[in-house]
């Protein structure tokens, strides 16, 4: 009797699971006409941007449909390394440029792209530079998107307070100490995410340690981080704690956009990228932008400029043709003005008119002293990254548990234990 | 006969293989994985070929994995004695007091384990909010006139920690204070009962009769605390981010585990081979600690 019941209940679950089994496969008879495309990014706020993208595509390319899944920036990396190596993932995805491609890249999971797009020969080679695996020197990704750190201010207060873009850093300083007597934080910069000192550096350090020329000789091991120009700028950078937020060590990254985007404080140094959500936020926020500048005004006041997105292909796509023809179409220039127009981005394709577009025309301006991310751009490859030395190194500085000579030191040796050209 | 025995086996399976099933996917075969991954070395996400103890090596004597390894485990000591001094000694007393029934007892025994039951990740996030500069912690001390003690909780280093660490003291201190209620409880009412007509003081009643007879439960809560100090992420995860900051000092095993294996996106690229080498490390730890102490208080128990 009882054998009877478990062979009967055995005998239900089996039925049960054919009759769902048949329901997935009846699904995807139904489908088979159309190929599906799994389409990642990390930018959950611009999902309406990419479904509106998506509907054009598929208005194109009927026999295509495309689904769109936003991660969390912060998890995006994971979440597509586990799927990836596991054999699965999206078709076609959002990339990281330099050492975040050079993960994916060099473990085979992306589908080079020269032979499938020959039109990335026109691209600028710094785009180029980003989506280039540095092992094997083949383009993995179609550069989408470049960045730049500057100076945000706000015009309002500005013209309340009488002040001009400053053209020397005691001007600078002035309009800092104009705002604070006026009642503003006059720099609404934190630093409790190390990651946004390095924006704060990106901003205000190439005036110090001098721009590209640095970045040249660093690369090629004829200077190193312990050198007096570079020490220099983070005594700098620390100088600017008294015009910080109030307790800077507890602001984080949304503390410090809403202290600029509620109008609390007029300068914010950040990237390109915050345009649009600062104009989501505030509508009435009347934001324009500068390069801080050097110490005189002849000095250039440069920008830090890096790619920081790809279109990449999974090389494990079963679907590879239909990939390309979305990859095209987000190589395109109407992409890239729609990227422009609607995210305030600066697109990375070639030929796109900016100039509808006053925000995107200026940094393309200030980009003529364009300078390379210092440790996103050269050493972001092997752990520790620049970046991550830096960005703890900073945190000691500002809040005055390390020198910044010892902050150098402490970057120049972590750096130093896999470069090379800082090995002899 | 036979048969009846036959049929007892197979309901025994039928009851036991969906578990055993979970646990051996879920728990065994990860915790095997991690093993293997950890003898090899890795170009990215790919597996190369057999190194032997090379990840270990590296990890323990190599810049700077040695740093932020011995830094991590320094936190992690931290953890468990902060918790072990601060929160169970705090359970205890709670416990102690409870079971002395002391008005509202009730009321309390209820509010004391509420956040036990919140999601530590929903805990992590608002707490964040309210240590942040203009936060709910900082109001209220210059709401009752302590303004100059008002400081960035989680961005300073010498901070940051005990700062997390209290929040996680508030969040489960309910759940040591209701075991060593229970075991108090527990306690015979007769040896109580003979203490009392001898005219023992309570606190000698404590330590002489109701400490050794609850050591059992004191064993659990230790075992607890050493693997809650040797897991602890999510606290770190939620308020001060996986790089541990400010400069490394939130930093436990756990989160320099994530950031190792599977990179971040400033931390640049995963390092499997070490990364699973510190996830050895962290269960190896896990059980050695964990088997001593309860060898220790083992020792300590008493029979009545």
């Amino acid at each position: 009797m009882k054998k009877h019941t478990l062979l009967s209940l055995t005998v239900v679950l089996l039925a049960a699971s054919m009759l769902f089994g048949a329901g997935v496969q009846e699904q995807k008879t139904a489908e088979a006409e159309k190929t599906v495309l799994e389409f990642w990014t990390w930018r959950p706020e611009d999902v309406d941007f990419y479904n509106a993208q998506i509907a054009i595509f598929e208005k194109a390319n009927p026999n295509i449909k495309v689904v769109q899944t936003a991660h969390k920036n912060t998890e995006y990396n994971t979440i597509l390394a586990a799927s990836l190596s596991g054999g699965a993932g999206p078709d076609v995805f959002q990339g990281r440029a330099y050492g975040g491609l050079a993960t994916f890249a060099d473990s085979g999971f992306l589908e080079p792209l020269e032979s499938w797009m020959p039109e990335l020969k026109n691209y600028a080679p710094t785009a180029l530079l980003g989506a280039t695996s540095p092992t094997d020197g083949k383009i993995y990704g179609s550069p989408a998107v470049s960045q730049t750190v500057f100076m945000f201010y706000n015009k309002d207060i500005y013209k309340e307070l009488g002040l001009t873009i400053p053209k020397t850093w005691n001007e600078l300083i002035a309009n800092f100490e104009a705002a604070r007597k006026a009642g503003y934080t006059p720099l609404a910069n934190g630093a409790k995410d190390g990651w946004t000192l390095e924006t704060m550096f990106g901003g205000m350090a190439a005036q110090f340690y001098g721009g590209p020329e640095f970045y040249n000789d660093v690369i090629a091991g004829k200077k190193n981080f312990q050198d007096p120009a570079f020490i220099r700028m983070i005594e700098q950078m620390k100088s600017l704690t008294k015009y910080m937020p109030n307790m800077y060590m507890g602001i984080g990254y949304e503390d410090m956009r809403a202290l600029f985007f509620n109008e609390m404080s007029p300068h914010l140094i950040g990237g390109s990228y915050e345009a649009a959500f600062f104009k989501a936020q505030n509508p009435g926020l009347n934001f324009d932008i500068f390069a801080v500048p050097g110490m005189r005004a002849t000095d250039p006041a440069y920008v830090s400029v890096y790619a920081d997105m790809n279109f990449a292909m999974n090389a494990n796509s079963k679907n590879k043709d239909a990939a390309v023809k979305f990859l095209k179409h987000l190589s395109s220039k109407e992409f890239g003005k729609a990227m422009v127009t609607e995210l305030k981005m600066v697109t990375s394709v070639p030929g796109v008119d900016a100039s509808a577009e006053p925000f995107i025309a200026r940094v393309l301006e200030l980009q003529k002293n364009a300078t390379p991310f210092l440790f996103l751009v050269g050493f972001r490859y092997q752990q520790p990254t620049g970046s991550s030395l830096w960005q703890a190194a900073a945190q000691g500085v500002m809040a005055g548990t390390l020198t910044p000579a010892q902050a150098a030191k402490q970057i120049q040796d972590g750096i130093a234990s896999y470069y090379k050209p800082f090995q002899k | 006969m036979h048969q009846m025995q036959r049929n007892k086996v197979a309901w025994i399976l039928f009851f036991i293989t969906p578990g055993l099933l979970v646990v051996g996917t879920f728990i065994l075969l990860p915790l095997f994985m991690s093993l293997f991954n950890s003898l090899f070395s890795w170009r990215q996400l790919i597996r190369l070929e057999f190194v032997g103890l090379e990840n270990f090596r590296r990890l323990l004597t190599t810049f700077p994995y040695q740093q932020r390894f011995f830094n991590a485990l320094k936190n992690n000591l931290v953890w468990f004695l902060s918790t072990t001094l601060i929160q169970n000694t705090l359970g205890l007393l709670f416990g102690y007091l409870l079971s002395r029934n002391i008005p509202l007892s009730q009321f309390f025994k209820r509010i004391f384990f509420i956040p036990v039951l919140f999601s530590i990740v929903a805990v992590g996030f608002l707490w964040g909010m309210y240590l942040n500069p203009n936060g709910l912690v900082n109001n209220f001390l210059k709401l009752v006139g302590l303004g100059f003690l008002q400081r960035p909780w989680l961005g300073m280093e010498h901070l940051a920690t005990p700062s997390i660490i209290m929040v996680n003291i508030w969040r489960w201190v309910g759940f040591p204070s209701l075991v060593f209620l229970a075991a108090i409880d527990n306690v015979p009412q007769e040896c109580l009962e003979a203490a009392y007509l001898e005219g023992v003081s309570e606190w000698k009643l404590f330590w002489k009769i109701i400490f050794p007879l609850i050591i059992p439960s004191i064993t659990i809560i230790t075992v607890l605390t050493i693997i809650g100090s040797l897991n602890v992420f999510e606290q770190i995860y939620t308020m001060t981010g996986l790089d541990g900051a400010p400069n490394y000092s939130t930093d436990t095993i756990g989160t320099l585990f994530y950031r190792t294996a599977f990179g971040s996106v400033d931390a640049g690229s995963p390092e499997i081979g070490i990364g699973s080498a510190i996830g050895m490390v962290i269960y190896l730890l896990t059980f050695a600690t964990s088997l001593l102490s309860i060898f220790i208080t083992r020792k300590r128990e008493v029979q009545l």
